[in-house]
């Protein structure tokens, strides 16, 4: 058994000047402060990677300059999929009796620390060095590849996966914190700038400065603690030309393993946080995990079933779409919002029902999944 | 066929190159010095005939790097060759999912790569 027992979350856009330990830094000061816990108690920790600050131990790095003793540390590379696993891995540390508190923590100033061209160049190395990325292929044309697929098999239209796009956005425009807040058509994302056909810019998640933490407790310790409640892995293929089935990525096993180790079905989670590096991204997983019928994600999100005020709500902070994507803790800010609602504190973007959470995180092109479950206390 | 015969453009030749398992038949197409489906330690090196039906496609608009970007747009396809397994490589532009396909290498940045074409009936 593990809670959340804080959580920070840094605006999501420009951080001239902050690097990756001060941005790591900036979010773990609030989660601390959010957990009501010092230093001192913080007796593991673990974090992910930067590409900006490329370091073999980046989590002792951290914990020298932050001023941490922890009795365990550790970093952890599973690309987007990093953060869920982080916490993952946190619960399962406490569970265990490694740890009391750990800290888990990421940031990265993707956005202002290197050139476009460096992060696009940087971010297609998940593909292969020998066989992919030589083409010229780039993390948008490896999805645009399964977005063509994906299209052909279920006669979805661009439109329609726009309409993912656009409901994410009108979910940033009611969080202060997130990168694009100013609202958006179909037409506006169909207007936009062709990266990797069919997907244009705006069905692409932006690079980002940002900072995410989270306290993951033996105790509850505060009023604001949620617990996990179980959690789940698959991880089937690295590259998309060695993907089996591209109707079975691993997405649906991820969640089955999360969903037996918590004794809840997929039907009983009130509130959704999925990973949503582009609206292709966010369409499979949904579809794969069984949250909507095959096809039908863009509908869903047309219809309003995932607004803060639908029938189940979805990444109401504006997602990795919107609220912008720094990396590892990119996802974590999905987290973020989730334990925002979970314990009553989302302001204007509180749902009615948040008393399960389900969460889902994948890393390189639909490679590493990691799902959680989390539950009121 | 010996291994030094086979035409592989991840080392400059004009051919696709793949693997299969004398033991369990598996086939595959990134190179490895056993099986990764039953462990055999010695695979044998195929030369593909380059045919094969389009899997899946994009035209790549956004090259990533400056050096790429004399070429953009290029189309990225998947195709599913004809021995049993699937490539990632270029192809022409306007092809569609399930169309049949063959083929070619040319120069792209400092290197050959394979670039799928239109199979003639």
């Amino acid at each position: 058994m593990s809670y959340i027992t804080g959580g920070g979350l840094l605006p999501y856009g420009k951080h001239p000047g902050r690097d990756t330990l001060g941005l790591m830094s900036d979010a773990a000061t609030l989660a601390l402060a959010d957990a009501g816990l010092d230093r001192a108690d913080i007796d593991g920790l673990v974090c992910g990677y930067s590409t900006t600050f490329p370091h073999l131990m980046l989590s002792t790095a951290f914990a020298e300059h932050f001023g941490l003793d922890p009795h365990y540390a550790h970093g952890v590379q599973l690309g987007g999929a990093t953060g869920f696993a982080l916490v993952m891995l946190a619960h399962q540390l406490v569970d265990a009796g490694v740890a009391r508190n750990v800290l888990v923590t990421a940031g990265e100033n993707r956005m202002t620390g290197q050139s476009r061209d460096a992060a696009m160049t940087t971010l297609a190395q998940v593909g292969h060095s020998r066989y992919e990325v030589p083409l010229g292929a780039t993390i948008p044309a490896y999805y645009a590849l399964v977005a063509s697929c994906y299209c052909h098999e279920y006669g979805v239209r661009a439109e329609q996966l726009a309409e993912l796009a656009v409901m994410t956005r009108r979910h940033a425009s009611m969080h202060p914190g997130a990168q694009f807040r100013e609202l958006i058509t179909v037409a506006d994302v169909m207007n936009s700038k062709t990266i990797a056909a069919p997907l244009k810019l705006l069905d692409c998640c932006p690079v980002s400065d940002g900072g995410c933490a989270f306290v993951i407790s033996r105790t509850r310790g505060n009023t604001h603690a949620v617990r996990i409640r179980g959690t789940g892995q698959a991880h089937h293929h690295q590259h998309i030309s060695a993907a089996r089935d591209v109707s079975a990525f691993g997405a649906a096993d991820s969640a089955a393993r999360a969903l037996a180790a918590a004794g809840v079905k997929i039907e009983d989670a009130r509130y959704l946080a999925i990973y949503d590096s582009f609206t292709i991204t966010l369409a499979i997983l949904l579809e794969e995990i069984g949250l909507t019928p095959r096809g039908q994600a863009g509908e869903f999100a047309r219809a309003g079933y995932f607004d803060h005020d639908g029938e189940r709500p979805m990444n109401t902070h504006g997602g990795l779409l919107s609220y912008g994507h720094c990396g590892v803790a990119g996802a974590m800010a999905h987290l973020a919002e989730a334990y925002l609602q979970m314990t009553g504190r989302a302001g204007v973007r509180q749902v009615k029902d948040a008393s399960l959470a389900f969460l889902h995180g994948d890393g390189g092109v639909l490679s590493s999944h990691v799902s959680l479950i989390l539950e009121q206390v | 066929m010996s291994a030094t015969a086979i035409l592989d453009w991840t080392e400059g030749g004009a051919g696709l190159a793949y693997q299969h398992c004398p033991a369990c038949q598996a086939r595959w197409y990134m190179h490895r010095d056993f099986c990764p489906h039953c462990g055999h330690a010695s695979p044998v090196n195929a030369q593909a005939s380059g045919l094969g039906v389009i899997y899946a496609h994009t035209e790549v608009t956004r090259a990533p790097t400056e050096i790429l970007r004399q070429y953009a747009p290029y189309t990225i396809v998947l195709v599913d060759c004809a021995e049993g397994f699937r490539v990632m490589a270029h192809g022409q532009a306007g092809l569609r999912i399930g169309d049949r396909v063959t083929a070619e290498f040319i120069e792209f940045g400092d290197r050959i790569i394979p670039r799928f074409i239109a199979a003639g009936d």
